[in-house]
This record gives C-alpha cells, sequence and structure tokens, in this order.
C-alpha cells in the first residue's frame, strides 16, 4: 500500500494534504431521451480520490456510475462542474491536450473491447502506437506490460482464443502499457464468473501495490468493493449518497441504499420459518429481532450477557459469525430480544453508545401487536 | 479449350472472357478505390459518427442513393457525354467500365459504411479512451475490424458486376453476357449459350468460394 493511504486525513473537502489524484467537483450531466424526459445521470456528484488509493462507486443499473467514470477522462463532457486529474482541469483542455493526459489514464472496460484483427501484443501495443513510441521501445513496453499481467506465452495469440479472464488481463496490460498513474475499471469483472473475478480483482491490487497507481472502480457488488476498495461512495440517481471508509460503510451504513447492498454480502436475514419457530414474548413482554455488528474498541467486550443483566432481558442468539474488511475484523450477530419495551430501547442504546452497528430485523410474527 | 466449339469460336470466346475479366476487373478496381474513401466519410459524418456533420452526410447520401436507385441500362445510356469525357470515346470495353464503375462504386460505398458501423462502439471507445485521433481510429481500428464485412463486400460487389457486365454489350462493351447475346441467341447456337452461362456460374462460384474463404481465414483468429 502506498504511504498516500496511510493517511487518512485525505478525506474530501479537507484541506492542506497533497492533491487529490481525481477531484470531480459538482458534475452535472443530463441527457434528454425521446424529447420529454430528462435523465439527471449525474446530479451534482463530488468526489476525490487519493493518490494510490482504490476507490469504489457502486450502485444498480442506471445509477449514473458509468457517466460518471466516463467524465474522468472526457469520455463524456459533464454539463457543468469540474474534473481534475493529477491537479489539472481536463475541462479547459483543447483536443491535442485532452488526449495527451488520456494516454496518462488507463481504462479497463467490462466486454474488454479488444480488437479482434490485432494479436494481443498488437493490441497492447496499440496505446503506445497512437502515442507515437518508436517501434523498438514498443516492444520492450509490451513485454514488460504482458509481463506484469502473466500472459507473456499468449502474445502472439489473437483475443478470440483467450478465457474471459485472459482477455481482461490483456485490457489490463494494454490500459497499463503507456504508464498511466491512473486506472479506470468500469464493471471490469462484471462478465467473469466468480473464481475470475477474485483473480482479476487480486491483479489489481497488486498492480497498484506494484506501479502505485489510483484506481477509480465501479460496479454494482459490493462484494468487490469489500474485497479491494480503501474508499467507496454508494450512487444513486446520479448522486453520491454515502461515501466513506469502506469498512465503515459496511459496519455503519447510513442510507438505507447501502445497508440493502450490505445484505447481499453480508446478509443479516432469518430465514421466516426460523423466526416463526421463536418462542413467543411473555405478557408484558416486547420480541426485537436486531442485527449487532461487533466492530472497533468494544467488540471484544462481552456485551451481550451485560446487557442482559442490566436491563434484565433474555437475549437469544440466532446466528452469528466473523468477517473480515481490509484486513479489519468484525462480527455480525442476529438476536431475539425479550423484555419490557423501555429495557429493551435502554439495552439498544447502550449499544449504541458502545460503538455497535445495530440493525433492527423485521418481525413479521411479532408486527401484528 | 471448349471441345463443342470450333476455333473461331473458341478465339470469340476467349476474348469475350477476357473484356468480362478487364470490365470487371477494371469497375472493381476503381470501385474499392473510390468506394472507400466515401464510406468512410458517410461513416465518420453519419447520425453518431465520428465527425458527425448532416451538411456533408445529407448530400452524399442523396448522391449514392440517386446512383444506386436508377436501373443499369439507363444508367449508362444516361452518364454517355461522362463517359465520353473520361474515356475519350462512348463505345467499347474501355467504355464500359466508366458506368460499371460508378454503380460499383455507389453500391460498394454503401456495403463498405455498412461494415463499419458493424464494428463494436465499445472498440472505439476504448481508442478514444487511450488517446487516439480521430483519424488514427479510422485508419488503425475501423478499417482493420470492419475488414471481413469488406471483404464480403468486395465479393458481392464482383458478383454483381458479372451480371452488370452482360448488359454492358449494349453499348459494345463485349464479353460474355454479349456473346451469349449475339451468338446463342441471335444466330441461335445454343452450345455457344450454354458455354457462357456454365462459365459465368463457374466464375461467379469461384469468386464467391474464394471471398468467403478470405473471410473466413480472417475471423479464425
Ligand atoms: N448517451 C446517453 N443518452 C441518453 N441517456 C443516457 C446516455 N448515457 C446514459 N444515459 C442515461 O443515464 C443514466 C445513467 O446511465 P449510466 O450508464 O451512467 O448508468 P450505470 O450506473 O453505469 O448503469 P449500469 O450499471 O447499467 O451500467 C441512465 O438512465 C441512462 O439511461
Ligand atoms: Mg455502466
Amino acid at each position: 500500500m502506498s504511504a498516500a493511504i496511510a493517511t487518512p486525513g485525505t478525506l474530501p473537502g479537507e484541506t492542506a494534504i497533497p492533491e487529490a489524484a481525481i477531484r470531480l467537483t459538482e458534475l452535472r450531466r443530463h441527457f434528454s431521451t425521446s424529447g420529454s424526459t430528462l435523465v439527471k445521470a449525474l446530479d451534482g456528484v463530488s468526489l476525490s480520490v487519493a493518490p494510490g488509493e482504490i476507490f469504489g462507486i457502486v450502485g444498480r443499473s442506471g445509477a449514473g456510475k458509468s457517466t460518471l467514470i466516463r467524465c474522468v477522462n472526457l469520455l463524456e463532457r459533464p454539463d457543468s462542474g469540474s474534473v481534475r486529474v493529477l491537479g489539472e482541469e481536463l475541462l479547459g483542455l483543447d483536443d491535442a491536450a485532452l488526449r495527451e493526459r488520456r494516454r496518462g489514464i488507463g481504462m479497463v472496460f467490462q466486454h474488454f473491447n479488444l480488437l479482434a484483427s490485432r494479436t494481443v501484443a498488437d493490441n497492447v501495443a496499440f496505446p503506445l502506437e497512437v502515442a507515437g513510441v518508436p517501434a523498438a521501445e514498443r516492444k520492450t513496453r509490451v513485454a514488460e506490460a504482458l509481463a506484469l499481467v502473466g500472459l507473456a506465452e499468449k502474445a502472439k495469440n489473437y483475443p478470440t482464443q483467450l478465457s474471459g479472464g485472459q482477455k481482461q488481463r490483456v485490457g489490463i496490460a494494454r490500459a497499463l502499457a503507456p504508464r498511466p498513474k491512473i486506472l479506470l475499471c468500469d464493471e471490469a469483472t462484471s462478465a467473469l464468473d466468480p473464481e475470475t473475478t477474485q483473480e482479476i480483482l487480486g491483479l489489481i491490487k497488486t498492480l497498484r501495490d506494484q506501479l502505485d497507481l489510483t484506481v477509480l472502480l465501479i460496479t454494482h457488488e459490493m462484494a468487490v468493493v469489500k474485497e479491494i476498495c480503501d474508499r467507496v461512495a454508494v450512487m444513486e440517481r446520479g448522486q453520491v449518497i454515502e461515501e466513506g471508509r469502506v469498512f465503515d460503510v459496511f459496519t455503519r451504513p447510513a442510507h438505507p441504499t447501502t445497508r440493502r447492498f450490505i445484505a447481499d454480502t453480508i446478509g443479516h436475514s432469518i430465514p421466516p420459518g426460523t423466526v416463526a419457530r421463536l418462542p413467543a414474548p411473555g405478557a408484558g413482554e416486547a420480541r426485537r429481532l436486531l442485527q449487532v455488528l461487533f466492530a472497533g474498541p468494544n467488540s471484544t467486550r462481552s456485551v451481550i450477557s451485560e446487557a442482559s443483566r442490566r436491563y434484565g432481558l433474555d437475549l437469544n442468539i440466532i446466528s452469528g459469525r466473523i468477517d473480515e474488511i481490509a484486513g479489519e475484523p468484525f462480527g455480525i450477530m442476529a438476536l431475539a430480544a425479550y423484555g419490557a419495551p423501555e429495557q429493551i430501547e435502554a439495552a439498544l442504546a447502550w449499544f449504541a453508545e458502545l460503538g455497535l452497528g445495530i440493525t433492527p430485523i423485521p418481525d413479521s410474527a411479532v408486527e401484528g401487536h | 479449350m471448349i471441345p463443342w466449339l470450333n476455333p473461331a469460336l473458341e478465339q470469340l470466346f476467349v476474348d469475350a472472357a477476357i473484356e468480362t475479366l478487364t470490365m470487371v476487373g477494371g469497375a472493381a478496381a476503381v470501385a474499392i478505390l473510390l468506394g472507400l474513401p466515401l464510406a468512410l466519410l458517410l461513416y465518420a459524418t453519419g447520425p453518431g459518427g465520428l465527425a458527425q456533420n448532416g451538411l456533408a452526410n445529407r448530400p452524399l447520401g442523396l448522391l449514392v442513393n440517386a446512383v444506386r436507385s436508377t436501373p443499369f441500362i439507363i444508367l449508362m445510356v444516361a452518364i454517355v457525354p461522362f463517359t465520353r469525357l473520361v474515356a475519350g470515346t462512348s463505345i467499347g470495353t474501355t467504355a464500359a467500365i466508366v458506368p460499371l464503375a460508378l454503380a460499383a462504386t455507389a453500391f460498394i460505398a454503401r456495403l463498405f459504411e455498412t461494415a463499419f458501423r458493424e464494428v463494436d462502439r465499445g472498440v472505439i471507445e476504448a481508442a478514444r479512451a487511450m488517446g487516439a485521433t480521430r483519424l488514427q481510429i479510422l485508419v488503425k481500428v475501423v478499417v482493420p475490424e470492419a475488414m471481413p464485412g469488406l471483404i464480403a463486400a468486395v465479393t458481392v460487389t464482383l458478383v454483381s458486376l458479372v451480371g452488370y457486365s452482360a448488359m454492358a454489350g449494349a453499348v459494345g462493351g463485349g464479353g460474355l453476357g454479349d456473346l451469349g447475346i449475339r451468338f446463342g441467341y441471335q444466330r441461335f447456337m445454343p452450345e455457344v449459350m450454354a458455354s457462357v452461362v456454365v462459365v459465368l456460374i463457374v466464375f461467379v462460384q469461384g469468386l464467391q468460394s474464394l471471398g468467403d474463404w478470405i473471410v473466413r481465414r480472417i475471423r479464425r483468429r
């Protein structure tokens, strides 16, 4: 990991600290489709990505993720806003200067977008050719880039002779051949099976460490974010609705959409059959189903028995497990709490005070009361 | 060569075959040479193109459509003054190449344009992201990626030209079609007609197979 990430102070909006690698400010991009309807693909998006960071953007289909990443190299021009890359505003540049800057920003695509008419080596050579790199140097750089992605022996093959994972490796080698400082990945693993996805994500992470790249990565899968990102932004309807360190967003999601996303990866749902089989609350008692997320300094305290004693509750542990994000462990537990309603509320407040993440689980059996 | 024709007819037959080859080859060469830049222009200036420009695209498209929608036999007669200007004469094999080339250029330009349009937009986007200029995108991406489609277009054009060249007999262009009409039909010599038909079928089949083979070879990689 590069030094820049070790300073967690480089959050957007904060002052001083080295200039962000990518700083997008108040980007707006509207599309008018078939006359009347206006699609706000980007509705005032601001983001900043620190040098050496892997920054993820997640969102459902149509959230505006692709539009956003395409604004970074101005494949898509925003209607308004500012696009600063490596400290320079790109929006004011003329065509020639913009092409020059694009060579310093590698891009990897969901469908690889390799040239079928060229061999693997010639595909990787393409950006160098376009930049006017002499043939002899091109050759060494192509070999170097292919070695980086572990595909040296496929240099003479055509893309159709490769598997999806291999094609994406070629895509990455091609993006890296001009030695960019920035790598943009638009759903780079969405066309790949889970195992190959792991492999490509691992590669991107290794390359970031090795080459000191700044990576902006788009995905609709939280699992990808959990796997390699340092920070993440969640997009919905053209806006960033939540942003932060991946661990924080995962353990303390603020927005319901984020929670739904996270539920897909570190799920906390309890099968309805299990809920039905739970004992009903006694007279004057309430039952609450909760997910408790243990992270941070209090995660090793015996909070369950302590809460039970303090508030006179019966706490029934339904499930529990330990997971890890970026090497930081956290525990998740599903609980059924029985007791006086006000005592349950007091216990929840105490949990929150301790910094534990509490998410209510809908309790279909009790809701009718 | 053809055992059932007498030596004199056989000579006529060989001459006619050479005339057909000359007309088809000459017209196709001109059509490819002119059609390729024309198609690139149509493609680049077209809707969503690399250098979108309706002002250039519409008149060009209209011109191409006008040529394509004029029946060849009428086109041939209509452009006689132009033919005389280019070829110095309006009759004979060389003169016949002019209307053939004109028709074939319009024809192949549209086919080429279609082949260009079929190039994956993602690949073009990737080239833009890598800082390629529009010209580099056309030359290094669009044309090579469209190659199988371009070869198929050339094949179709050659085959159509064989058919059109038979009509060029009307302006004294000669060729196998003309021989078939004059000897096979007007002098009622079925063996000549049969030979013409057989040779044309073999010729067209050969062209098609060759074209298909090249396309397959390019696609396989
Ligand atoms: N060129 C365009 N013309 C019209 N509308 C567009 C255009 N590009 C994007 N949009 C619209 O903008 C919105 C955002 O699109 P975008 O491709 O950025 O979404 P996305 O988050 O990348 O989705 P996905 O996960 O499906 O790729 C969508 O509603 C889309 O229909
Ligand atoms: Mg997208």
